[in-house]
């Protein structure tokens, strides 16, 4: 049993606090991903989790331990940094053999293991070079090998993919999902980028100013955010917030506008937004249209075309079709379902459900 | 006019103005090919002096002339068959070694704690060691005097050597060039398990080499060199160090200046070596700094 579990997790430096009670239970062989804007506090929670930061206030369990006081050797983890930090001065088998040093194998043992890591990630050939004769990618999977050679009960990746080039890093997300379902260790992993928590997590943990937003599956981080932070972080293009009150059973909109509300109930009067994400905001058929706009910009993006919709004073992203799509200047009707539309307080954010 | 006698105009003029940057770039490159030169004369001539009247008899010493009348190797025979001059040049060497290797590591280590490590008190520290750069030896002999005479260090290999054993500069040099070296680096052997000494030792140091070869060049140089404080710490002949035993050739009325050039002339072959070995080091470190990432 490797879990790993925060309670209460505190974090100050000197007076400032950055971290405010933090709770999470993660399962063995669970695949998380922490993702906020910068400065959330994701690698401050992450490094006090690798026993490299000290705790405030609060517990860290991993396996059943409380590991507050523990070296981060003692910890039974592996960290994997932005900047790979692999040694320039030795090749890549001392580097990946790094992490044995401590360990209780005989030599043989340990090279075996080397070369099962190297193998696992297809970085046999490469074991005799140095660090500056490697690529980016290159050196990024000799530090996942390091972290790897010892398989730790929780292993730590601080925006490892940060550095790489853009395909590199789609084929790095691949690698990494794949290298977890293979060795099943349970994997902590930083992002700001919200893709790279989508594609890769079991669970997300979206953090802001070194609060929880929210914790849970990509399906349901995406389709039921827990406010309107979550939903305008993930998803790209951002989901529309519409400001309105309730007035008859429907949200009458700030700026003109009616939408009814049939998926929630909520008291007559009460301020709210209304979230839209552009991919439910599609060219209205016959009847059915909820906004009426001029395109301001039309994005082809193939597929499909964005549209940068102008209504009453505001601009509100739409989804057209990738052929023959409105252009800019155009004046379009825009339809959603009212079902897949979100109600959040306009006051807190918080989502009414 | 026409369009061609336009554009023939408009490119002769463009030569002429190539070729007055060229004169303008090549009245440049003269002046400073003048300094260097300038420069180069200036350095080099004592050295050719030193050589020239290590090769001349006593009679010529005090000629101004380059080139010896009777260029000869007597001195050489002379210097290196004196027993004592073998007996300092052991002495520098020990010295210079010891004080070289003392300043690679406390230097290092200090510097990285004063880089790596928070803890109360460090600026000040910090800033205790630096300003005692600011004091000239000139200054400092005496109470070095006064604390080998009291400890009975005078006359001994210790005694020469322990003010330069660790020096400010050194811990300064190795602390700014511990900057550069990532905490990544340091946190990731962190996590394999080493300990601090360790991380010292096998993480932190290799990745700071090129500061190592300085340090080592200067310290050894220095030492290598040093004459005020050797000279007023040993009285026995037999502990001076080179510089200083070098100086003794010949007495009140007469300096041997041939000899004395000539022991210098010597003691410049181990300084050339040591400058030769650690520059390597100091380029490699530029080139491999280049490469990363
Ligand atoms: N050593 C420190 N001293 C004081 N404040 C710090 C220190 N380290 C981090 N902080 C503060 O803690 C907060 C969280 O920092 P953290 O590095 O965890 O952010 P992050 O979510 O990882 O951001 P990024 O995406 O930019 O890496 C920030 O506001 C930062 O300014
Ligand atoms: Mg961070």
């Amino acid at each position: 049993m490797s879990d790993l579990a925060l309670r209460n997790l505190v974090k100050s430096y000197d007076k400032t606090q950055v971290l405010h009670s933090i709770n999470l239970d993660v399962a063995d062989g669970e695949f998380v991903v922490f993702v906020g804007p910068s400065g959330c506090g994701k690698s401050t929670t992450l490094r006090m989790i690798a026993g490299l930061e000290e705790v405030t206030s609060g517990e860290i369990e991993i396996g059943g331990r409380v590991v507050n006081n523990l070296e981060p050797k003692e910890r039974d983890i592996a960290m994997v940094f932005q900047n790979y930090a692999i040694y320039p001065h030795m090749t890549v088998r001392k580097n990946i053999g790094f992490g044995l040093r401590s360990s209780k194998l005989s030599k043989p043992e340990k090279e075996a293991r080397i070369d099962e890591v190297a193998g696992i990630l297809g970085m046999t050939d490469l074991l005799a070079r140095k660090p500056a004769q490697l690529s980016g990618g290159q050196r990024q999977r000799v530090a996942i090998g390091r972290a790897m050679v010892r398989d730790p009960a929780v292993f730590l990746f601080d925006e490892p993919l940060s550095n790489l080039d853009a395909q590199l890093r789609t084929q790095m997300r691949l690698e990494i999902k794949k290298l977890h379902r293979r060795v099943g260790n349970t994997i902590i992993f930083v992002t700001h980028d919200q893709v790279e928590a989508m594609t890769m997590a079991d669970r997300i943990v979206i953090m802001k100013d070194g609060h929880i937003q929210q914790v849970g599956t990509p399906d349901e981080v995406y389709h039921k955010p827990a406010n309107t932070f979550v939903a305008q972080f993930i998803g790209a293009p951002s989901m529309n917030l519409l400001e309105g009150t309730v007035e008859d059973g429907a949200v009458s909109l700030t700026g003109g506008g009616s939408v009814p509300l049939t998926q929630v109930k909520v008291a007559e009067g009460r301020a709210v937004k209304l979230g839209v994400r552009p991919e439910d905001l599609h060219l209205a058929t016959e009847g059915d249209t909820l906004f009426e706009g001029e395109v301001s910009v039309a994005e082809p993006l193939g597929a499909e075309t964005l549209l940068y919709v102008t209504l009453a004073g505001r601009e509100i992203i739409a989804t057209g079709p990738g052929r023959n799509p409105p252009k800019a200047g155009d004046h379009v009707r825009l339809s959603a379902d009212p079902a897949q539309m979100h109600v959040f307080d306009a006051e807190t954010g918080a989502v009414i459900a | 006019m026409t369009a061609t006698d336009t554009q023939i105009r408009a490119t002769s003029a463009a030569l002429l103005e190539g070729t007055r940057a060229k004169q303008r770039r090549s009245l440049g490159q003269t002046i400073r090919w003048l300094l260097l030169f300038a420069g180069g004369i200036a350095m080099i001539m004592p050295i050719a002096y030193m050589l020239s009247t290590s090769l001349k008899w006593p009679y010529e010493v005090y000629n101004v002339g380059l080139i010896p009348e009777e260029p000869h190797l007597e001195n050489y025979a002379y210097v290196l068959e004196d027993g004592r001059f073998f007996g300092w040049f052991i002495n520098s060497l020990i010295i210079a070694v010891l004080t070289t290797v003392s300043n690679l590591f406390f230097d290092s280590l200090v510097g990285y704690t004063l880089c790596k490590f928070t803890f109360r008190g460090r600026q000040i520290v910090f800033i205790a060691i630096l300003s005692t750069l600011m004091i000239p030896t000139e200054m400092l002999v005496i109470p070095w005097y006064i604390m080998s005479q009291s400890f009975g260090w005078l006359d001994s290999y210790w005694g020469i050597m322990f003010p330069g054993l660790m020096t400010a500069f050194g811990v300064f040099l190795m602390r700014q060039f511990f900057q550069t070296v990532p905490d990544d680096f340091i946190e990731a052997a962190r996590i394999d398990g080493l300990n601090e000494f360790q991380i010292y030792w096998s993480v932190a140091l290799p990745m700071v080499k090129p500061a190592l070869a300085a340090l080592a060049i200067f310290v050894f140089l220095g030492n290598w060199t040093a004459f005020l404080w050797p000279l007023i710490v040993t009285t026995d002949a037999a502990l001076y160090t080179l510089p200083v035993g070098l100086s003794s050739f010949g007495d009140e009325a007469d300096v041997q200046w041939e000899l004395i050039m000539t022991g210098a002339a010597i003691s410049t072959l181990p300084t050339l070596i040591v400058f030769l070995i650690f520059q390597r080091f100091i380029i490699q470190g530029v080139a491999m700094a280049g490469l990363k990432g």
